[in-house]
């Protein structure tokens, strides 16, 4: 089993949840992060003093797949989270080494 | 129709005529109305067989008629609903002042960052009671019970008349005074609050504001608006640029000094890190409701409005107010925009308040054009001076030095332009009488809780937050 944990712009979520519902992906978390790349950070004014935003809102989606599934779901995710400009984001993929259904006590590919 | 309904007409009916007939004020009133008419055709024929027995025209004797009836309904009548609609216009400007508590606790929690917002809400509650109770307790004898041409009144408590017992035989009801001077010292303690928010300690700023209520703002007050030396020299400041505004702003900046900036906030090679607040839209909300409480605030420092005159005056103040806050606003938007191609609407919020503390000086005898260009300098001043304040490393979280202490400085001495009976002088020697003492007397106080109990929180309470450490509860706690 695959942690896929992919870094995208926030306008990107619902075409991106959307694609992956398509690809029977059966769940996803997704949390409010910031963070920045190549794409650095721009400057703001707050009542005459300038100043350094370095850190970009951005939204975190960790999904949790079958071995077998994760290269399709890294393809679909990079399709459609891409903007072209420069802050798209990252797709990283982990090792998961066990899974567990909290309900029923399932574990392994059978709880994804 | 059915025969309920019939009895139910004929029962109203009924009614209806047994109510005429017994009403006795109905009967009475017809009376009363004719023997008034009578009695007043009565002293006009007398007014106008006197003239022309003198050898008057009879249009002179007419007038002459005209003139003695007027003069006794104005006698009569007109004291009473002088005094009457005086009073109406200490109590309606009081609440008007009352309300803009409201205002500055938006504006300031606004401005604040999520963390200290219910430290900064609690503050505002307890020093607009802490004014009250500390007005009635010292504040409002020691302002108006002075000897004229004096420094000082008597440090003792006010007395309200017993309930029906006041005859208010200075014009106005005794407690309407009282109450309407009241909120002005509130809203002077209201302006340290925010300079000093974030890392102030909430028991040592209370303990100032018990001093700046009861002690500070009643002497200077006194000299102005008690009849103290200021009012003999000719000092001129109708609402208080300077007695409530710049003395609150004084106030501030010696709390600024003593307590420093808050941790983070200015860096090395002059380097300034933003604290953005927390609410864009309460701090708006804040600001028009001062705005509104300011219609109180100036208009009701007519103290009359038992004539025509007296009441169009309080018009052409509530109209001269509005534009200068206007002017106010416009002019700093202008600039901002001209100047970092982008318009902070906290900067916006200030330039309007600036625009009012400004014409608070003199709100009356401006005409338009003149209160245009003393509301909008009122805004320049903040666009430029904020950022001045950061450059010496006095970290005014609001903007309170700027719109309170100098557009109140620019408002006190610009009256000498607008007002004939105030000179430039004399502005000048209020404007540095009342600062010096404001500053020197706060700074004493300041120092003394410093070495006392402390006036700033340690740099861990800061960093989490006054609400989490020194109120027990956040104010967004599900955010």
């Amino acid at each position: 089993m695959k942690l896929i944990m992919a870094i995208i712009k926030p306008s990107k979520l619902e075409t991106v949840r959307e694609a992956l519902s398509g690809a029977d992906v059966h769940g996803m978390t997704v949390s409010e992060v910031k963070g920045y790349g190549r794409q650095k950070g721009h400057s703001e004014i707050y009542r005459g003093a300038e100043y350094q935003v370095n850190f970009i809102p951005k939204l975190k989606l960790e999904i949790a797949v079958a071995t077998a599934q994760a290269d399709t779901v890294v393809d679909i995710i990079r399709k459609t989270a891409e903007s072209g400009k420069i802050g798209d984001g990252k797709i990283f993929v982990f090792d998961l080494e066990q899974v567990t259904r909290i309900r029923t006590g399932e574990t392994g590919d059978t709880a994804l | 129709m059915t025969k309920l309904s019939n009895k139910l007409m004929a029962g109203i009916f009924a009614l209806f005529a047994i109510f005429m007939l017994a009403s006795p004020s109905l009967a009475q009133s017809v009376d009363v109305n004719s023997a008034i008419n009578t009695t007043l055709e009565a002293i006009g024929a007398s007014a106008s067989d006197a003239a022309l027995a003198d050898g008057a025209t009879p249009e002179e004797a007419a007038a002459a008629a005209s003139d003695a009836i007027s003069t006794i309904v104005a006698d009569t009548f007109g004291d009473r609903d002088a005094k009457i609609f005086n009073t109406l216009l200490f109590l309606i400007g009081g609440f008007l002042v009352m309300w803009m508590a409201a205002g500055f606790t938006m504006l300031e929690t606004g401005l604040v960052r999520k963390k200290n917002v219910s430290m900064q809400a609690l503050k505002n509650i307890a020093l607009y009671s802490i004014a009250g109770l500390m007005f009635w307790l010292i504040g409002y004898n020691v302002m108006y019970g002075g000897e004229a041409g004096g420094f000082i009144g008597s440090f003792t408590p006010s007395n309200f008349p017993s309930p029906g017992a006041d005859t208010a035989d200075a014009g106005y009801s005794v407690a309407s005074d009282w109450f309407f001077q009241m909120a002005f010292v509130a809203a002077t303690a209201s302006i340290v609050s925010g300079a000093v928010a974030e890392r102030v300690r909430l028991w040592a700023f209370l303990a100032f504001t018990v001093v700046l209520t009861g002690v500070l703002y009643p002497i200077t007050g006194m000299w102005q608006w008690g009849g103290g030396w200021l009012a003999e020299l000719g000092f001129s400041d109708f609402a208080g640029s300077t007695l409530v505004h710049s003395v609150g702003g004084w106030a501030a900046l010696a709390g600024v000094i003593f307590i420093g900036a808050r941790k983070g906030k200015y860096g090395a090679n002059g380097m300034v890190t933003p604290m953005p607040g927390s609410s864009i839209p309460l701090a708006t909300l804040g600001m028009f409701i001062l705005w509104m409480g300011w219609f109180g605030f100036n208009g009701a420092s007519q103290l009359a409005m038992g004539t025509i005159a007296d009441v169009a005056d309080v018009s052409r103040i509530f109209a001269n107010t509005n534009l200068a806050a206007a002017a106010g606003a416009i002019t700093a938007m202008l600039l901002v925009q001209l100047i970092y191609k982008k318009v902070d609407v906290t900067m916006v919020i200030n330039g309007a308040l600036a625009g009012l503390v400004a014409i608070t000086a003199e709100p009356l005898a401006p005409e338009v054009w003149q209160t245009l260009i003393i509301g909008g300098i009122g805004g320049a001043i903040v666009v430029f001076t904020i950022p001045l304040l950061d450059k010496l490393k006095l970290d005014d979280v609001v903007g309170a030095i700027p719109v309170h202490l100098l557009a109140g400085i620019w408002g006190t001495l610009i009256v000498a332009w607008t007002n004939s009976d105030a000179s430039l002088i004399t502005q000048i020697i209020g404007v540095s009488a009342i600062g010096a003492f404001t500053f020197i007397a706060s700074s004493i106080v300041w120092l003394i809780l410093k070495v006392t109990i402390g006036i700033r929180v340690s740099e861990e309470v800061e960093a989490l937050g006054l609400d989490k450490s020194e109120v027990g509860v956040e104010a967004y706690p599900e955010f």
